[in-house]
């Protein structure tokens, strides 16, 4: 049996169009030999919980610019309880003021990834921190 | 002619080749600290430039004088002299009314024309209460969703004096039109208003994202704008064909120079093809906005060449014959992709080189990022040491006393050049896809700009390149800015006045004046006085877009990477 790829859904929740950054990290994803799904801009929560159960990833990373990251992250965190989705890991990235770290650790997301972090690292917190447990 | 005398020739290539000589002594003893030395766009950049390297430059047809074909050299006969380039500084918050209050800060300090930012839902055409707005209101910009909150946004604006720039796309026609409203309230008639609509669509599906429907529906909103500031709105400039969002979305140089002009052309064969118009008759009124990076002679020499260019486009391609359908005219903005979050101080420095790389380039209009932007929304304090670079720049550095101070330079001619046949090949392979939308649809300058930044970002993390404070002079003493936020109160409070103004207001006009858009739409007949006619019925802008959604469709991002 050979292991599964690790899943990664990545998404731009709400109306935020600036994609250049999540766009490179899911290069950097592919070339580390993850399985990336990338759906694009302008995403609800409601569609990135559903595409994350349906592709059964492991990881959800989301990414937000606009300054709504505060309401936007919680709640796919809270939809993805809601059906049955916990098991899912949630990173987030965008341009988010320190004060707001704790704020999203506490409503479930896993890391928080700002301006500077190198693709390497953001890659290494993946290898660490996600395993493929799931359904083979 | 050639641009050198033979006997100038001869002699340079003979005293290049004994430099060389010599520098291939020094540097067995002195080796170069990299063996690559490029531009930030990769452009190998060599150790020396001669006579040699701009042989091929003939002074009439590529360089000239100012205000004369090809315009290498600038639009206007005498520069700077008579007139500055628009201090314009890009500015929304809030509420209409805090934004409002920022401009009035930004004029008293001696800003000289005024820059709309928009908040997400206000971009994508939604109004504030749309599920799809939750958490977006007034973050990113001033929320706008109805006339009412226009005529607060304008409050003592001088609208027979002051232009005022926005950028907004697809709901373009609706917050024009609102503009158009306004003016009118007040008297002053719509061939005396001026200003801008940024209204590039093309550079939303390639770059910026805030997009609503297809590319050809798009393409036609816009014709029927430039159609409507041709024959209404004379001092307006309907488009900005911008390369800004193509350089952010981390292209190089020549990708931001040839997309951008690829997509003016797509623009100007619409109005032709569609409206049947003489070229002439509007090309003069096409504006365009580009990016200032940090490559400061890199960036000097793609604004030149960006004005070659168009004004070989306007005359060989489309035959212009008015000598002002041959301006390139442009606004230009520092890059928000250079600043670090890391030290933002240094941004100050990096927004400076920028400046001034613009205003060598000859730009008409600038805006100056603030040092705290890419952490949050400008504060007052910052936005005023940015508009203060401009003046220092403008009125102590002597950079404005003479047109094209670098013109002539052996590096900055040849540099100009290279970047200029780059840019041709790149139009090239775009003609030969059958145009932009085409190219568009085929994802190819979605993913050529997705190979750039993808490489840069791999320059960055292996040190290839370097960021000062980001993978070089890191420090661990970092020097903290106050940030700006933007309470999320101002949400409930903007849908509290959306709601309130659907009640108030007289349904069925609004209802009537948002199906004669429709038919507009459905026609082919210019949708501009339909939507004037629906936002003085005080129709919404999101119910002005639902037609739009409705009739054209919606776009889905392909998620290209």
């Amino acid at each position: 049996m050979t292991e599964r790829k690790i899943r990664i859904l990545l998404a731009k929740p709400g109306l935020d169009g600036h994609d250049r950054g999540i766009r490179v990290l899911a290069c950097a994803f592919r070339d580390a030999g993850f399985e990336v799904i990338y759906t694009g801009c302008h995403q609800t929560p409601e569609q990135i919980a559903n595409t994350a159960l349906q592709e059964d990833v492991d990881l959800v990373g989301l990414s937000c610019l606009s300054g709504a990251h505060r309401y936007l992250f919680a709640k796919v965190v809270e939809l993805l309880r809601e059906s049955g989705g916990e098991d899912i890991k949630v990173i987030g990235g965008g341009i988010i003021p320190e004060h707001d770290f704790t704020v999203l650790r506490d409503a479930g997301i896993q890391a928080v990834f700002t301006p500077g972090s190198t693709l390497d690292s953001i890659v290494q917190w993946v290898r660490d921190n996600v395993k493929t447990s799931k359904r083979q | 002619m050639p641009y050198f005398s033979n006997e100038t020739r001869k002699r340079s290539k003979m005293m290049t080749a004994e430099w060389e000589q010599r520098v291939q002594d020094f540097l067995d003893e002195h080796p170069d600290q990299k063996p690559l030395w490029t531009t930030i766009s990769g452009v190998d950049v060599k150790r020396l430039y001669t006579p040699d390297d701009i042989d091929e430059l003939t002074y009439e047809n590529d360089i000239g004088v100012p205000g004369s074909f090809p315009y290498l050299r600038g639009n206007h006969t005498t520069g700077y002299r008579s007139k500055y380039w628009t201090f314009r500084m890009f500015s929304g918050m809030g509420s209409a009314e805090d934004t409002n209050k920022r401009w009035h800060m930004l004029l008293r300090e001696g800003q000289t024309g005024l820059s709309t930012a928009f908040d997400f839902p206000t971009l994508m055409g939604y109004d504030t209460d749309h599920p799809k707005a939750r958490g977006e209101c007034g973050k990113c910009g001033v929320a706008i969703d109805t006339l009412e909150d226009f005529m607060a946004l304008m409050k003592d604006i001088p609208m027979d004096r002051a232009t005022t720039s926005m950028t907004i796309n697809p709901p373009a026609t609706a917050i024009w039109a609102m503009y158009c409203a306004v003016a009118e309230k007040r008297g002053v008639p719509l061939s005396r208003i001026g200003g801008t609509i940024q209204n590039d669509m093309l550079k939303e599906f390639i770059a910026q994202k805030t997009f609503m429907c297809p590319p050809a529906p798009s393409v036609r909103l816009i014709s029927d704008t430039i159609e409507f500031a041709a024959q209404h709105v004379p001092r307006w400039n309907p488009i900005s064909i911008s390369g800004y969002h193509i350089r952010e979305a981390g292209s190089t140089a020549v990708q931001e120079l040839a997309f951008t002009l690829r997509d003016g052309i797509e623009y100007v064969q619409d109005v032709i093809e569609r409206k049947g118009m003489d070229v002439d008759s509007f090309a003069p009124r096409l504006s365009f906005f580009f990016n200032a990076h940090i490559d400061f002679f890199e960036e000097i020499c793609k604004l030149r060449a960006a004005r070659r260019m168009w004004s070989r486009i306007m005359k060989e391609r489309f035959k212009a014959k008015n000598p002002r359908s041959c301006w390139m005219r442009f606004h230009t903005q520092t890059a928000g992709c250079s600043l670090t979050a890391q030290q933002p101080y240094n941004n100050v420095v990096r927004t400076a080189i920028e400046a001034l790389a613009a205003v060598l380039g000859g730009t008409q209009s600038l805006h100056t990022n603030s040092l705290d932007e890419v952490l949050c929304l400008p504060s007052e304090h910052a936005v005023e040491i940015a508009l203060r670079t401009q003046q220092i720049i403008a009125e102590e550095s002597g950079a404005a006393n003479t047109i094209d101070p670098l013109g002539g330079a052996y590096f900055i001619e040849s540099l100009t050049n290279e970047l200029e046949e780059k840019a041709w090949q790149y139009i090239q392979t775009i003609d030969d896809a059958g145009g932009m939308i085409q190219a568009i649809e085929k994802g190819y300058p979605q993913m050529e700009i997705a190979k750039a930044s993808y490489d840069f970002q791999r320059q960055i993390d292996s040190q290839e390149k370097v960021m000062v404070g980001v993978n070089k002079y890191k420090t661990s003493n970092e020097l903290a800015v106050p940030l700006v936020e933007i309470d999320d109160r101002i949400e409930e409070e903007q849908i509290k006045r959306l709601q309130e103004f659907r009640r108030k207001r007289n349904s069925r006009g609004a209802a009537r004046s948002l199906e004669s858009l429709r038919e507009a739409c459905k026609t082919g007949e210019n949708v501009m006085p339909c939507c004037i006619e629906a936002v003085k019925s005080h129709a919404t802008l999101g119910e002005i877009c639902d037609v739009y959604r409705d009739v054209f469709g919606e776009y889905a991002d392909p998620g290209l990477f």
